[in-house]
């Protein structure tokens, strides 16, 4: 069942169009992620939802109700920010109870709240420190636990790990997402960090110039983006993209001409009349280094190594450069011929318009 | 030379004349202060003397003849008055220019400032006339209006620059948390802005207790600030110095050491939006 | 928050401020247009713009004009030249810093009154003084000051208290100087000099408009100085505008060649105002 309904919504700022009709179901109890380049639209959306910025038009209703109107402060929800925006001149235990006491809930059930939710986030020891005697993890944290003591129907968060260190990061992600197991409550986050994107959200949107690109699992969006811009924005490194010089159907094959080779694709996996021209795209896990009868050959330029694996940047003919991901023990130099094998089964095709016009193996099959 | 020593010496000739120049600016101020305890005689000697036996004498004098009390009081009285009045009207004001900004904000905050730009003496006449008729002349009230009227803008400028650089999320967090607008301002608003609302206090306090202008022409004996008392002094007293810095020291000794004491305040404090 | 809130949480200030504008400036401007003097009361019929012929035609008025431009200027050259060195000066750690910061600031808090009585007698009387004396040390003649110059020996005593102000306004701006960026240009071969010159007086322009559009306000309406000091002479060689208005008005009784004065005043500052509020402006955050 939809809990957060956000239908036809708008935001103008003068000219400027941040939203353009955003049409989004959200379930109780989801964790959704906004991702998108910046500019996309997706921090404006967060605010507008929070109520921080008016809607130009569209509604938002929340647990059946509208309350595209309805002041911020009533709307019953919480927001962790960027810069975590505690009170500077609360200590810690003030800024936890701040909401309560604004709302006059009873001296003694502020105290049990706010001591079982320091009791969660660890910030016993601090609870009488100033916000600028903690370190970055620790202001995060009574921020998460200032928006949980409220106990809101949904918990927004802005960019909230965007201001810690690496590890600091990763910690905070994984208890954010051991948060959301055991409290269960609906979550809307913004990141423009794809790796949080995939690790926390049970559905991703992906929005691009004010509109929804793509709603949908982390691992469908990376398998089945259904446009160019998701397909290249989910995944490090990119996925390669190669022009396809000519194409034709042969019977159930599709049989694409590029770098003074061929490859053929199963017409089956074609969804869509025939466009007027192609892009291959391939995943550099789906490219691998063979002795002989290779798709591809190219001369190896760089190689990263990153220990559990490594990438190889590869220049082809064309002098496009493709990035393969080779195995860690990889001996690679650079300056190596080599020849590529592409898993055809994983190729995306896009047509002139970059839309995606290939649906997956296994659907296809299914079919 | 070693670098550190290098630096060392650069720092020692830079505080050295820091120094100078600093008691060269303050000796004025420390002269009218040691001149204030000579007699008069001692006061106008030539080369002057800096060892003497100091006296009290001019200060009574002082007190004696011109009633300092009075008007010591009279200038606390009118800088406080005014200072707290301007700030309650101007609070709101520039709470609601630098958090709901309109698209004549600017304007009109530019305009507040130009009203500055009217010089006194072109409206003194029609103000005596009108403080004349409505029995102000003279009268504590009367300049209370008069210094609330003419800090008004740079108190509003101030406090504007200082909400505008208030963290804006702070004040969202607030309301996600539940706050109305009045809430947002009692509890969030003027507690992150004691600091700056201080330092605009000071000013206009200042401001107001070195106010000559409307202090000579609107005053005389009743209600005239210690501005208004020390210009009494100026031609007839011209002679007697020692009376002279005896009550120049008076006046100034109140507002010198608040300043003194409100100093890291004020530093802090004046920045007038213009850093970022 | 509703607009109508918004206007009513502005309207005390504007309202008083519409008033302290619009109720003066308009009895000036019905006082300029009729003959009015104290000494002859009840002759209040209309001349036009006779006061205003007769104030500019004043032997005193382009001294007046001249003088007042040129104080004001003078003030703000030397108070911004020496405010930005001083507060660069005393922007580094070194013994007592906080004293001398003290004492640099204090002559804001002189009144202007006494700070006319200071400097006139104890510092520049051209015989008991501290200036005839250190002449005298040296072997020079000693200067009569406020005789020989006048207007100079205001535009000594005012900037003495404004200098302070742009120190202190400097000052702030200095400390938030991001220090990676010196370092930075340390890195790059900067000097002091360089670093003064290319990210110190940068970073200042903001605050130096600020301080140059206050000081105007006040420097335009310079007049306790005066008035204490030199009365405006000898002759009208310290006379400025405001103090020559004062003059009109109260000394010589005539209100309505005083407020043809008055809005020549209104008038220079609205010259002065629409460059500067202009410049200023721009680098106003709204």
């Amino acid at each position: 069942m939809s809990y957060l309904v956000i239908s036809e919504l708008q935001k103008h700022y003068d000219s400027y169009h941040a939203l353009r009709g955003i049409n989004l179901n959200i379930k109780e109890g989801e964790f959704i992620v906004f991702v998108g380049p910046s500019g996309c639209g997706k921090s404006t959306l967060l605010r507008t939802i929070a109520g921080l910025e008016s809607s130009s038009g569209g509604t938002i209703e929340l647990d059946g109700k509208d309350i595209t109107e309805v002041a911020s402060s009533k709307r019953d929800l919480a927001m962790v920010f960027q810069s975590y925006a505690l009170y500077p001149h609360m200590t810690v235990a003030d800024n936890l109870s701040f909401a309560l006491r604004l709302a006059k809930v009873p001296d003694a059930e502020i105290q049990e709240k706010v001591r079982s939710v320091s009791a969660s986030l660890q910030l016993d020891p601090l609870l009488d420190r100033k916000p600028k005697e903690l370190s970055g993890g620790q202001r995060q944290r009574v921020a998460i636990g200032r928006a949980i003591v409220r106990q809101p129907k949904v918990f927004l968060f802005d960019e909230p790990l965007s201001n810690l260190d690496a590890a600091l990061r990763v910690q905070m992600r994984l208890e954010l997402a051991r948060l959301h197991k055991k409290l269960g409550t609906t979550m809307v986050y913004v990141t423009h960090d794809q790796i949080e994107a995939m690790t926390l959200a049970d559905r991703v949107v992906i929005l691009n110039a004010g509109q929804i690109e793509q709603v949908g699992t982390p691992l469908e969006l990376y398998r089945q983006p259904n446009s160019r811009f998701v397909a290249e924005f989910i995944g490090t490194p990119k996925m390669n993209l190669i022009p396809v010089d000519n194409f034709a159907v042969q019977g159930d094959q599709l049989s694409l001409n590029l770098l003074d080779s061929s490859l053929s694709f199963p017409a089956n996996r074609l969804a869509g009349p025939l466009p007027k021209a192609i892009v291959m795209g391939i995943r550099p896990e789906h490219l691998s280094l063979v002795e002989e009868n290779g798709d591809f050959t190219g001369r190896v330029e760089l190689v990263e190594h990153l220990g559990s694996e490594a990438y190889a940047h590869i220049q082809l003919g064309n002098n496009q450069t493709i990035i393969l991901k080779a195995s860690a023990r990889s001996t690679l130099q650079d300056g190596d011929l080599v020849h590529i094998k592409v898993d055809s089964s994983e190729v995306i095709l896009f047509n002139e318009s970059d839309r995606v016009i290939s649906v997956i193996a296994e659907e296809a099959g299914n079919d | 030379m070693t670098l550190n020593q290098q630096r060392k010496l650069k720092t020692l000739i830079t505080g050295l004349f820091a120094w100078l120049v600093a008691l060269l600016l303050f000796f004025p101020i420390f002269w009218m202060f040691i001149t204030s305890f000579k007699t008069e005689l001692q006061a106008i000697s030539v080369p002057p003397s800096l060892f003497f036996e100091p006296t009290l004498d001019n200060f009574k004098v002082v007190q004696d003849r011109s009633d300092y009390l009075l008007h010591a009081m009279n200038s606390v009285i009118t800088s406080f008055g005014s200072t707290i009045i301007a700030l309650i009207i101007a609070v709101p004001a520039a709470y609601s220019m630098a958090f709901f900004p309109g698209k004549r904000t600017k304007d009109i905050l530019l305009w507040m400032l130009s009203t500055k730009m009217l010089p006194a003496v072109g409206v003194l006449v029609p103000i005596y006339i009108l403080f004349r008729n409505n029995g102000l002349l003279d009268s504590r009230i009367g300049l209370i209006i008069i210094f609330t009227l003419m800090n008004l803008p740079i108190i509003i400028w101030m406090l504007f620059s200082y909400f505008k650089d208030l963290p804006k999320e702070i004040l969202e967090a607030a309301r996600m948390d539940g706050a109305s607008p009045w809430g947002e301002v009692v509890k969030v608003v003027l507690p992150l802005s004691v600091g700056g609302i201080a330092s605009t206090g000071l000013l206009s306090i200042i401001l107001c207790w070195n106010e000559a202008f409307w202090s000579l022409n609107l005053t005389a004996s009743n209600a005239a600030p210690l501005t208004a008392m020390i210009a009494s002094y100026s031609s007839p007293e011209g002679l007697f110095w020692a009376k002279l810095s005896a009550a120049s020291t008076l006046a100034c000794a109140p507002i010198i050491v608040f300043g003194w004491f409100c100093q890291k305040q004020l530093v802090q404090g004046l920045t007038f939006g213009a850093v970022k | 928050m509703k607009r109508s809130i918004t206007r009513l949480l502005m309207a005390p200030s504007v309202i008083m401020l519409l008033v302290w504008m619009i109720v003066p400036l308009s009895m000036t401007i019905y006082f300029s247009t009729i003959r009015y003097n104290l000494l002859y009361p009840g002759q209040n019929n209309f001349v036009g713009l006779m006061n205003f012929e007769f104030f500019i035609t004043d032997p005193g008025f382009i001294t007046a004009v001249a003088n007042t431009l040129i104080l004001l200027l003078s003030a703000l050259i030397i108070t911004v030249v020496l405010g930005v060195m001083l507060s660069a000066l005393i922007d580094k750690p070194f013994f007592g810093r906080g004293i001398v910061r003290v004492l640099l600031i204090s002559p804001f808090f002189i009144m202007p009154t006494v700070n006319a009585l200071i400097w006139k007698n104890m510092m520049m009387n051209p015989v008991y003084g501290i200036f005839a004396w250190i002449s005298q040390s040296l072997g020079l003649q000693p200067i009569d000051w406020l005789g020989t110059y006048p207007l100079m020996s205001v535009i000594i005593m005012v900037s003495w208290q404004w200098l302070p102000f742009a120190i202190l306004v400097f000052v702030t701006a200095l400390q938030s100087q991001d220090t990676e960026q010196k370092e930075a240009a340390q890195m790059d071969g900067a000097t002091g000099w360089h670093i003064f010159r290319y990210l110190t007086i940068p970073h200042l322009a903001r605050p130096i408009a600020v301080v140059v559009m206050i000081e105007t306000i006040f420097l335009l309406a310079v007049f306790a100085e005066i008035f204490v000091s030199t009365g405006g002479g000898p002759g009208y060689a310290s006379t400025n505008l405001a103090y020559l208005i004062y003059n009109q008005a109260l000394l010589q009784y005539d209100v309505g060649v005083a407020s043809a004065g008055g809005l020549f005043a209104v008038l220079l500052a609205n010259i002065v105002a629409f460059f500067l509020i202009r410049a200023v402006g721009k680098n106003l955050t709204v």
